[in-house]
């Protein structure tokens, strides 16, 4: 990394450069250990490397040239944000760090211990002045999902211009009608930060860039069904958390000719494990960078992730937003229902993610699925438990982990995910 | 002695065994240590020189037994080596709880004696053997007398607390208040045996129950893991080595394969 070029930029970002300098060696260290060891990596992968090398550097330089010329940063925590309205009013959409143990001790002054890994790396983030996101945002989106969040963000509205959209707990006309209305208002909030009016050819061409880029995940997560896999899951995990920080229009291009290298892949039979590696989904809350724990265990054990059930994999990309639409009105409400078919532990009483995981078991040929919770997390919490029988009734195994950012558990988490493994290779026989 | 052809090794958090086996799987030769912080030296103490064609190591200390064995050493987990051994030792049971130092598993077989399910206890030590252990310490009690004494105790005494800290702050303000230690020290016992039940129904607890590990030789233990669950269970002879006999068994297949294919 060519920290040097940037360090004056960090400095007007107001970042504690020292820190800062330990997270990104720190980083630097981890991404080699758990990425650059990989045997038969798609060399498309580069992309995301260099991405990744210049996630602090280049692209903070990118949005700094793009707010001189006047564009506004808007930052979110959340697959409930709509993209579509922050690019249709010319800002740029970007998720915020909150995949690392980060300034744990200052954000345990706001909020309780008892609170998700995720909640409290985003306010040590930015308490502990290390994410240069953070620092560029002209807002901070947040969003009702969770109670820890939800309380978080009113503490977090302190240090950050913030605004809070309501999202509905469950999915009646009602709660499509106040989905609807906190939609508009987000327009309505984006088109007063910007200055911008929103048209229905800005927001037709927003809805295509987005939709573009779900689609181009959606061709990764199809190639992956394919035996042997021709990506490891930590690559695949990598892209998707990748898909939060870059240029969406940029990182389509740079995704689809990786799909291209592994249907070239799939066609020749090869993949990065062998045919009869054990294939496992994971499942559940989502895994920002760099949370790539269990996903290494889980491929250190043996075992290859063939797809993600979460936030960061195909919540995000499962749906598409109508196209058809030809007024802002109607583009609205195609907005407005795509999101709402996002199956959010959130939402009561949820059924749909449990079929959703199940299918998607299946059209990955999966021989199991691995919940991760993180600690803390109510709502996973409770749908691990609910989802565990479920999957039992369809005879697919399934094993449950609760875990953190720390890196204490990592011998247990070996155990348990090794002997999960284990007894899925004795079932193939 | 018959020639050891297999041996297994089990290197838990608390004390280490080992199993050896003959060319007709019996076994031969056991023996036992603490693991203690040097897990290495009493690896090289617990071998004293033996070595086998075929070497399985399972516990959480399994990868170290590489650099004290000259043999190739295979590694199995925990899980899978409990259920080979339950496959020798009570070859009907189809649950498995092994309550150990810093473990409690519980396993659910099928009638083949492959894993169906599995659970194991969090980072927490509370509901394991380090638990009693550290309980047994502060009644000043021998860890291997904690569980008759607890037996003299009589119900109507509960401690809430999980964590082993916790528990034993409730357990002094239960002393304050004037209960007797043996009720006290049921009800620690009880607490352990609540948080195992439930574990073994979320595995769906199906008997015949093997019950393994150092805990299992608590009569305590034993007598309320059969009251809260209603399913009496059959105790091993040596509960400690049920992991290295599975290891051992383990170790033992795959010498009778490569011996098959050499010949």
């Amino acid at each position: 990394m060519q920290h040097d070029a940037y360090r004056a930029m960090w400095e007007r970002l107001d970042l504690d450069l020292p820190a800062h300098d330990g997270l990104l060696q720190v980083l630097g260290k981890f991404y080699g250990d758990i990425y650059m060891s990989q045997q038969g990596r798609l060399q498309g992968m580069e992309y995301l490397d260099f991405v990744l090398s210049e996630v602090h550097g280049l692209r903070i330089q990118e949005l700094q040239e793009a707010k001189a010329q006047g564009r506004k940063v808007i930052g979110t925590f959340c697959v409930f944000v709509p993209e579509e309205i922050t690019l249709a009013a010319g800002a740029i959409h970007v998720g915020l760090c909150a995949g690392a143990e980060a300034g744990t001790e200052l954000a345990e002054q706001l909020v309780p211990r008892n609170t998700c890994a995720l909640i409290k790396s985003f306010i040590g983030f930015k308490l502990a002045r290390l994410c240069p996101f953070t620092q560029s945002c002209d807002l901070v989106v947040g969003e009702t999902t969770c109670d820890g969040k939800k309380k978080a963000y009113e503490a977090f509205a302190e240090h950050v211009p913030m605004l809070v959209l309501e999202v509905p707990q469950q999915k009646q006309s009602c709660d499509r009608e106040l989905w609807k209305a906190e939609v508009l208002r987000y327009k309505a909030e984006v088109e007063a930060l910007t200055g911008q009016t929103i048209t229905a050819q800005s927001l037709a061409a927003a809805i295509r860039t987005v939709n573009a880029r779900r689609r181009v995940l959606q061709r990764l997560g199809a190639l992956r069904a394919a035996s042997p896999a021709p990506i490891s899951g930590r690559d695949a995990l990598l892209i998707n958390q990748v898909s939060f920080y870059d240029d969406p229009v940029r990182f389509a291009g740079a995704i689809s000719t990786l799909c291209d290298q592994m249907e070239a892949r799939v066609a020749a039979g090869e993949g990065v494990a062998p045919a009869d590696t054990p294939r496992l989904v994971l499942s559940g809350c989502p895994m920002a960078v760099p949370n790539w724990k269990l996903p290494y265990v889980v491929e250190s054990a043996g075992a290859v992730i063939v797809g993600e059930e979460s936030c960061i994999g195909t919540r995000n990309t499962r749906d598409l937003v109508d196209e058809s639409g030809t007024t802002v009105e109607e583009m609205i409400d195609a907005i407005v229902d795509r999101y709402l078919r996002i199956d959010c532990a959130c939402f009561t009483p949820n059924s749909e993610r449990m079929d959703n995981v199940v299918d998607l078991a299946r059209a990955q040929k999966a021989d199991g699925v691995l919940q991760y919770t993180l600690l803390f997390c109510q709502p996973y919490g409770h749908e691990s438990m609910k989802l565990a029988r479920r999957l039992e009734a369809e005879g697919i195994p399934s094993l449950a982990i609760e875990t953190d950012y720390s890196m204490e558990d990592v011998e247990q988490l070996k155990t348990r995910v090794e002997a999960f493994v284990e007894m899925l290779r004795s079932r193939r026989g | 002695m018959a020639e050891i052809v297999a041996l297994g090794i089990d290197v838990g958090s608390r004390s280490m065994e080992l199993v050896a086996l003959d060319a007709q799987a019996a076994v031969v030769d056991s023996a036992r240590l603490p693991t203690t912080f040097h897990p290495v030296a009493q690896l090289a103490a617990l071998l004293a020189g033996r070595t086998a064609p075929m070497v399985t190591a399972t516990g959480y200390g399994r990868e170290l037994v590489a650099q004290v064995v000259p043999a190739a050493v295979a590694t199995i987990t925990e899980i899978t080596a409990y259920a080979l051994g339950a496959a020798v030792c009570a070859p009907k049971a189809r649950t498995i709880l092994d309550i150990g130092g810093q473990d409690t598993k519980a396993i659910r077989l099928d009638a083949a004696g492959q894993v169906l399910k599995f659970e194991m206890n969090d980072r927490c030590a509370a509901g394991t053997g380090k638990f009693l252990e550290h309980m047994a310490t502060v009644f000043q009690i021998p860890v291997e007398e904690f569980g008759v004494f607890a037996l003299g105790g009589q119900e109507g005494v509960r401690i809430n607390a999980m964590c082993t800290v916790f528990a034993e702050t409730e357990a002094t303000s239960l002393m304050a208040q004037g209960h007797r230690p043996e009720d006290i020290a049921l009800a620690l016992h009880a607490s352990v045996c609540q948080r195992t039940a439930s574990m073994l129904g979320r595995v769906g607890l199906t008997p015949p129950l093997l019950f393994a590990g150092g805990v299992a030789r608590n009569p305590c233990m034993v007598r309320l893991v059969e009251k809260f669950t209603g399913v009496s269970p059959i105790i091993p002879k040596d509960p400690d080595t049920v992991g290295a006999l599975g290891a051992a068994h383990h170790a033992w297949r795959r010498w009778a394969s490569s011996a098959r294919s050499a010949s």
